[in-house]
């Protein structure tokens, strides 16, 4: 079946708003906090790279090419909505106010990464797929019925639709009205996979009429329409009128993990060309040259700011104190069972008798 | 590499891509099923060259689904298939844990054996490797709970070829646990074609007569070290790597444990409900008056697997199981 979800764009490649609805919306002082986001997301990202590559944290999970769709999205959040992300997804969660030393700690195999800043409903990413949908519908359920305005962003790629819990997510959702927003990534390759083999249907956000929510189609590179078409969406769940699917085309740069070779599956010459013309950061550098806000000082300035936030971050995760293997048994349950206290006694016990 | 005639020097995950090779060649009813296992030789290169050797119909990268593709596995086998899925790793299985469970386990006993189900699903498991978070779950006792499949964990490359082949042929679904800290750890001389190593069947790798350790998978190599060090302080370990976790291999255990009478289990899985717990039944129903000492268990904690900066916490090392063995040889 052939349907139209056209691809909404409100700023296209060529740095030119296409919808002038958005146009008194769009001020520089928006576009430029946008901005700094943008950069100060791709600035991090690429760190993490070469931090894991020297063997200074873990395997890690990149998103350069993504950037608008994190940063449009979070920044369209209230401070008292709740964010479900997956490993991909730490630009959103650091935009919504995850620190960068907790970010780092994550990916240092620290459970401190997981934990959000004081009042910030900020779930720990789902590593398997498409697991959180459900959770976030349940999440807004319980918001809608404690009566508060409060919305829920839920995260997932283009590979997600195709595990049993993206549709028993929606399907829940779309029944009980619940206020939360389905939001995908559709970077068009899980791994190796493409979307043309993930799927037969030609969009994600067809989907949403299984569901009878609505569904739209955006361009994920484009941070205003992003923006826009997110806050609508919470709008409508805080206006009680339920759940929106959100397809926002993107493309991964990079791998899908430090550990992947995308080179394996699909021509670098695709990602190298996307870099040129549909850049999520590049297009906002052009409109702010046709506005005549491109100001060079101001960006070298930015990166500055933004390269030392990462210096100090990156600093105070090597400073960090040594991780704790109490923490491993201790926070298993509010009480721990006898076997647990058992068993972590011993161990400690033995560990001191090898340290005498 | 080629050692000698007919023979491959071969990791266990270029063993496993063997024995994947060697059945698509020898048998038309394999399949293989997956996330990633075609275009990208799977995230692990287990499969590697595959597709490109026996087309798209025979080695299927699926859509992102454990559930659904271990479910149509299910189907194909009851149509004549022998499905050979790939799970990613074993932390990601669950949503195929119903498939697996309420199915593909208990086809043949509801039909008094007119449907049955000869798939093999495989997975690599546990942690070891400073892999990201819920990649490293050890959960084989989730599946030798369940009845009806059989589960099987081989620690070389000789036996991960020949266990695999054995599980292809075998007519019931078995679970395949492959350790992934080992994948690339070494190297063992491989016959190339088709050979089989028995279900059901564990391997004295070690003699002695003070001890038995008993192990499996990634935790074999823990146990050996640990006999290497206590051969040191004059005590000698039979080391029973038990590559088929079950059905056990009961005549195994027993002479060993009955020659002893002291016995240590390494298991890197939690310690409540894990197999350790049923080779301990095995001694005591076998073996009981022949023990000298309590049988000790090395295992993980009642925690869930941890976060790297913690896993050298969490696993069985060689010190933790010298001191076991120091332990039942004191009693």
């Amino acid at each position: 079946m052939e349907l139209d979800f056209p691809m909404v764009q409100v700023l296209n490649e060529e740095g030119a708003i296409v919808q002038p609805a958005y146009r008194e919306q769009i001020t520089k002082e928006l576009t430029m906090s946008m901005y700094r986001h943008l950069i100060r997301t791709r600035m991090v990202d690429r760190k993490c790279v070469s931090l894991q590559r020297q063997g200074r944290i873990g395997t890690y999970v990149p998103y350069e090419g993504q950037e608008a769709c994190q940063v449009g999205s979070a920044l369209a959040l209230n401070d008292g909505d709740w964010m479900f992300p997956t490993y991909r997804d730490h630009g959103a969660m650091m935009t919504f106010g995850r620190s960068l030393t907790q970010t780092l700690l994550y990916w240092k195999g620290r459970t401190e990464g997981c934990v959000p800043p004081e009042g910030k409903k900020i779930v720990p990413p789902s590593v398997p797929i498409a697991t959180q949908l459900p959770h976030a519908a349940g999440a807004a359920c319980a918001e809608k019925w404690k009566g508060t305005k409060n919305a829920v962003i839920v995260y997932f790629g283009d590979g997600a639709t195709s595990e049993g819990d993206f549709h028993e997510g929606l399907n829940f959702a779309s029944v009980f009205h619940a206020p939360v927003v389905f939001f995908n990534q559709n970077n068009q390759y899980a791994i190796s996979v493409p979307m043309t083999r993930q799927m037969k249907t030609k969009t994600i956000a067809q989907k949403a009429l299984a569901y009878d929510i609505p569904g739209l189609r955006i361009d994920g590179n484009d941070v205003f329409a992003v923006y826009f078409k997110t806050t609508e969406a919470l709008e409508r769940a805080r206006n009680g009128e339920g759940p929106t699917l959100i397809e926002a085309v993107t493309w991964r740069y990079g791998a899908h993990t430090t550990s992947d070779d995308p080179s394996r599956y699909r021509d670098q010459e695709e990602s190298k060309k996307r870099r040129e013309t549909t850049d999520p950061i590049k297009r906002v550098e052009r409109f702010m040259q046709r506005e005549g806000w491109w100001d060079e000082e101001w960006v070298n300035q930015v990166q500055g700011e933004v390269n030392a936030e990462i210096e100090q971050a990156v600093a105070e995760m090597e400073r960090y104190p040594k991780a704790n293997m109490s923490d491993m048994f201790d926070f298993v349950f509010a009480q721990p069972t006898w076997t647990i206290a058992e068993q972590k006694e011993a161990y400690l016990q033995w560990k001191r008798g090898m340290e005498r | 590499m080629i050692t000698k005639a007919g023979v491959k020097s071969l990791t266990i995950v270029q063993a496993v891509n063997d024995a994947l090779r060697t059945m698509l060649k020898e048998r038309e009813d394999v399949i293989l099923l997956g996330e990633d296992i075609g275009k990208n030789g799977g995230v692990f290169r287990a499969t590697e060259g595959l597709l490109e050797e026996f087309g798209e119909e025979r080695v299927v990268d699926t859509p992102l689904s454990e559930a659904g593709f271990t479910g149509a596995a299910i189907g194909m086998a009851l149509n004549g298939f022998r499905p050979v899925v790939e799970i990613q790793f074993l932390g990601f299985i669950y949503p195929a844990y119903e498939q697996i469970m309420t199915h593909a386990a208990r086809m043949r006993a509801r039909t008094r054996g007119h449907f049955t189900v000869p798939l093999v699903i495989r997975a690599p498991y546990g942690a070891g490797v400073r892999a990201p978070e819920i990649h490293s779950d050890s959960t084989e006792a989730l599946f030798t709970h369940m009845p009806g499949i059989k589960v099987v964990c081989p620690a070389s490359p000789y036996d991960a070829k020949g266990l695999l082949i054995a599980a292809i042929e075998d007519p019931d679904p078995v679970l395949f646990l492959e350790p992934m800290r080992s994948y690339r750890a070494f190297r063992e001389d491989v016959p190339e074609g088709k050979y089989t190593v028995e279900i059901g069947k564990g391997k004295k790798r070690r003699e002695g007569d003070d001890v038995t350790v008993i192990a499996w998978g990634a935790m074999v190599p823990v146990a050996m070290k640990a006999a290497e060090e206590a051969e040191k302080k004059g005590i000698y370990a039979d080391v029973i790597d038990l590559r088929t976790l079950y059905p056990l291999d009961k005549d195994l255990i027993a002479e060993s444990v009955q020659k002893t009478g002291r016995t240590v289990i390494v298991q890197e899985a939690h310690a409540t409900g894990g197999l350790a717990n049923d080779v301990l039944a095995v001694i005591n129903d076998t073996s009981f008056f022949y023990q000298k000492a309590p049988v000790e268990r090395v295992t993980g904690f009642d925690v869930p697997v941890p976060f790297f900066a913690y896993e050298d916490d969490y696993l069985p090392t060689p010190a933790r199981v010298l001191h076991a063995i120091e332990k039942v040889m004191n009693f």
